[in-house]
């Protein structure tokens, strides 16, 4: 379990004055078809003032840790393991005392800012109800000049008229700006920021960027940035954890996770992602298929039916998370094989099929389609004449030119 | 297979589709009984294009730009109000939607949403085959076509019988770009076709586009906000900005000699994934928010938000701006871009 421990934290163990210590947490919610395990033993320690980017496609568990960390989940949900924000646990904390850690010691800014703000109170009441409920006593006029405060340090010109309006009179990245603002209004600790920028522009997305930076610096907050956008991580986190069915499987710092991968799923996300500022046209190596159902998980790894790399043992034992250098760890048998490794292709095919519906690999998941086929897709039979072009018109013709047709070219010639 | 001259633009021949000065007005009418025309959000105002054979033309801007509106006029979905659309010697926007029909079959589109653009109770092969029994195509051979067709797209022939909530929005995507191809159609239009997808999911569609393309001779118009996405596709770029395309080029031009200040801090604006090259990086910031549609700026439509108009113009030159409405015209650099005081800046060196 050291090694283990070197990994999530930063720091050596002992030392270490975590801010948010997340250690094995599990999260399981109970469904008339079974329990969903939605997260798998994440754990993870925050440094104060240290940006953390969680990555993950949807249905990782990205959210559902976050949301457990804030003790925002449902009655429903079964929580175990520790949460402990600067030593005191979390979890089985009463919502009375709960409330005194959101927004003072953890706060969380949403990824949809219009149903995060209540369209009923004008902007200044929001920021001013954030700032009393920790302070109660701070009178009317404190709050307001705080307020206002606050508005121009997340960059809202004219804070003095806008503090009046309501949040229909603010556009996306506006709101998105309120929002932080009232994140940073207790100077929290931590703040939980769940997708800020997916629902922006791009133009936009680079202000909020902007902001939510300008406001770490003026708090000192620790940041946690869930985000799917490898792009946003890239430039904010220092450390990178990468989710994949409800449980990490690697956490480095961010020149670990994105210049020495050690995990296939994180080359593979790395390698399906087009670049703006590669000019020559490369074919992207997708991962095929889709992510596991986490209902009634099989046991083993499972990244396993999409991995190019698995071998027999992946399917039975799920490897550990284990430390694959200085602070980087990763959870996957072979994670050595990959030291080397130049471009994702060296590993991942150039494909443009799909190799399967979701799940198709394994009769335990929800699958609408056991009686399908399992792992049914043949792997196409490679075209020799990749780049030949087949007119239109002999779509239409039937069985003489089918395997011309169903061989969608599985090599991209034009690949570098 | 993508080599510099399959990418070099054919002769103008080889045009599928001319684009000239359409408009596409939605109007606003005032509040109470008697309603009034009191003005129009002018989603796409006077634009101009031409889509060769073979080529795919990505459409790039930010929500609210006109790009998805511009494609629904391409297919006579919603009427432009103002222009020409001529697509193989026919000019579309003065059909009626009867003569429009047979027309269909050579324009396809592909919607965003994989998980509102299929029908839930319909099972996939009546998906695929309903826009052939609609154009009476259906014959006894159409079976084996739509086996053909979700074997092409990637997908295996045999769920053909499946309803599309049995599939992953992935595979939902390619269904629909099954749908579209189940016509022949010469020109497909994608609306924002990967969008909605994870990103491993994502660029296995982006390859079989790419591939369907080369191996069917097809033509796309590629509407996106995602500009990784459209460089890694297109052949030329128009990047649009309030209803206007503001400036067009070849990808390769367009990303590495940008000209007009909204295009370079569109391209600024990109985070790359890659965290030493993302943070030596100088951005650059545009203040505010897009002006409504309804009401645009006049002269130039970007100087409200024009880093070079708020820093490096002096006052005379910004009368030009505000004045003037800047033509989209070659204007030195080899490609047409409209701004007044247009410079290539190489913003991803």
């Amino acid at each position: 379990m050291t090694e283990l421990l070197d990994v999530r934290d930063g720091t050596d163990p002992g030392t270490s004055v975590a801010v948010l210590d997340v250690d094995d947490l599990n999260v399981r919610f109970p469904t008339s078809d079974g329990v969903v395990h939605a997260v798998r033993g994440v754990s993870y320690r925050l440094q104060p003032g240290e940006v953390l980017g969680i990555v993950g496609e949807s249905g990782s568990g990205k959210s559902v840790t976050s949301m457990a960390v804030m003790g925002l989940l449902g009655k429903s949900a079964r929580v175990t393991g520790s949460i402990k924000f600067r030593g005191r646990e979390l979890l089985g904390m009463g919502d009375r005392d709960m409330s005194g850690v959101r927004g003072r010691g953890i706060a969380m800014v949403f990824q949809d800012p219009m149903t995060s703000l209540n369209p009923v109170y004008k902007i200044g009441h929001q920021l001013a109800e954030a700032l009393q409920t920790h302070v109660p006593d701070m009178s009317d006029d404190d709050a307001r000049r705080r307020s206002l405060e606050l508005l121009d340090l997340v960059g809202i010109p004219d804070a003095k008229q806008r503090v009046d309006q309501y949040p229909h009179e603010f556009s996306g990245g506006m709101r998105q700006r309120v929002v932080i603002a009232i994140a940073m209004a207790n100077q929290p600790d931590v703040i939980i920021a769940d997708e800020p920028t997916t629902a922006l522009d791009v133009t936009v997305q680079a202000q909020v960027l902007d902001v939510l930076r300008a406001a770490q610096r003026e708090t000192h907050s620790a940041i946690v940035l869930i985000t799917h956008d490898l792009g946003v991580v890239a430039g904010m986190a220092d450390r990178v954890m990468v989710m994949y069915a409800g449980r990490p499987v690697e956490l480095g710092s961010v020149e670990d996770i994105y210049y020495r991968p050690r995990m296939p799923y994180t080359v593979g996300l790395l390698g399906s992602l087009p670049r703006v500022d590669i000019g020559e046209r490369q074919r992207l190596t997708p991962i095929q298929g889709s992510p596991p159902s986490l209902l009634n998980l099989p046991p083993g790894c499972p990244f396993t039916p999409r991995c190019p790399m698995s071998r027999p043992n992946c399917e039975t034992e799920e490897p550990l998370f284990r430390s694959v250098g200085a602070e980087h760890g990763a959870a996957c048998h072979y994670s050595e094989e990959l030291r080397d490794l130049e471009h994702s292709a060296e590993i991942f095919d150039v494909t443009s099929t799909d190799a399967g519906l979701p799940s198709d690999d394994g009769p335990q998941a929800i699958d609408p389609l056991k009686d399908g086929p399992v792992g049914s897709t043949p792997e196409p039979p490679r075209d020799d004449d990749d780049g030949a072009r087949i007119p239109t018109s002999e779509l239409g013709t039937p069985a003489g030119d089918r395997p011309h047709l169903e061989a969608p070219a599985n090599e991209g010639p034009g690949y570098q | 297979m993508t080599t510099t001259a399959e990418r070099t633009p054919g002769p103008d021949d080889d045009l599928i589709m001319k684009v000239t000065d359409v408009e596409k007005y939605f109007p606003i009418m005032s509040k109470g009984v008697i309603r009034h025309h009191v003005g129009d959000v002018k989603a796409v105002d006077g634009i101009s294009f031409n889509l060769r054979r073979n080529e795919t033309l990505g459409l790039v801007g930010e929500s609210g730009c006109g790009k998805s509106t511009t494609g629904r006029a391409l297919l006579h979905l919603q009427p432009a109000t103002a222009g020409s659309i001529v697509f193989d010697g026919h000019e579309l926007t003065t059909l009626s939607q009867r003569a429009m029909r047979p027309l269909r079959r050579d324009i396809q589109i592909v919607f965003q949403d994989p998980y509102a653009s299929l029908d839930p109770r319909m099972p996939v092969n009546s998906i695929v085959g309903e826009a052939m029994r609609i154009h009476g195509l259906w014959n006894k051979e159409s079976t084996e076509r739509i086996r053909v067709l979700l074997g092409l797209v990637g997908l295996n022939p045999e769920h053909g019988n499946r309803f599309p909530h049995e599939f992953s929005g992935g595979q939902r995507q390619r269904i629909g770009i099954a749908r579209a191809l189940a016509l022949e159609p010469k020109v497909l239009v994608l609306d924002e076709p990967v969008s909605a997808l994870d990103v491993s999911i994502q660029a296995g569609v982006i390859n079989l586009l790419e591939d369907l393309k080369n191996r069917l001779g097809l033509a796309y118009i590629f509407i996106a906000h995602d500009l990784s996405v459209v460089r890694h596709i297109s052949d030329r770029v128009a990047v649009m900005y309030l209803g206007k395309i503001v400036e067009i080029a070849d990808t390769s031009e367009l990303f590495e000699r940008p000209a007009h200040p909204y295009t370079q801090s569109l391209l600024s604006a990109i985070p790359l994934p890659d965290p030493r090259r993302e943070r030596a990086r100088e951005r650059i910031l545009l203040t505010g928010d897009v002006p409504s549609p309804a009401n645009p700026p006049s002269g130039c439509r970007f100087r409200t938000r024009c880093p070079k108009f708020a820093n490096q113009l002096d006052d005379s030159q910004r009368e030009q701006c505000v004045n003037e409405i800047p033509a989209l015209d070659d204007r030195g650099m080899g490609h047409d871009v409209a701004c007044h005081y247009a410079e290539v800046v190489d913003i991803l060196a």
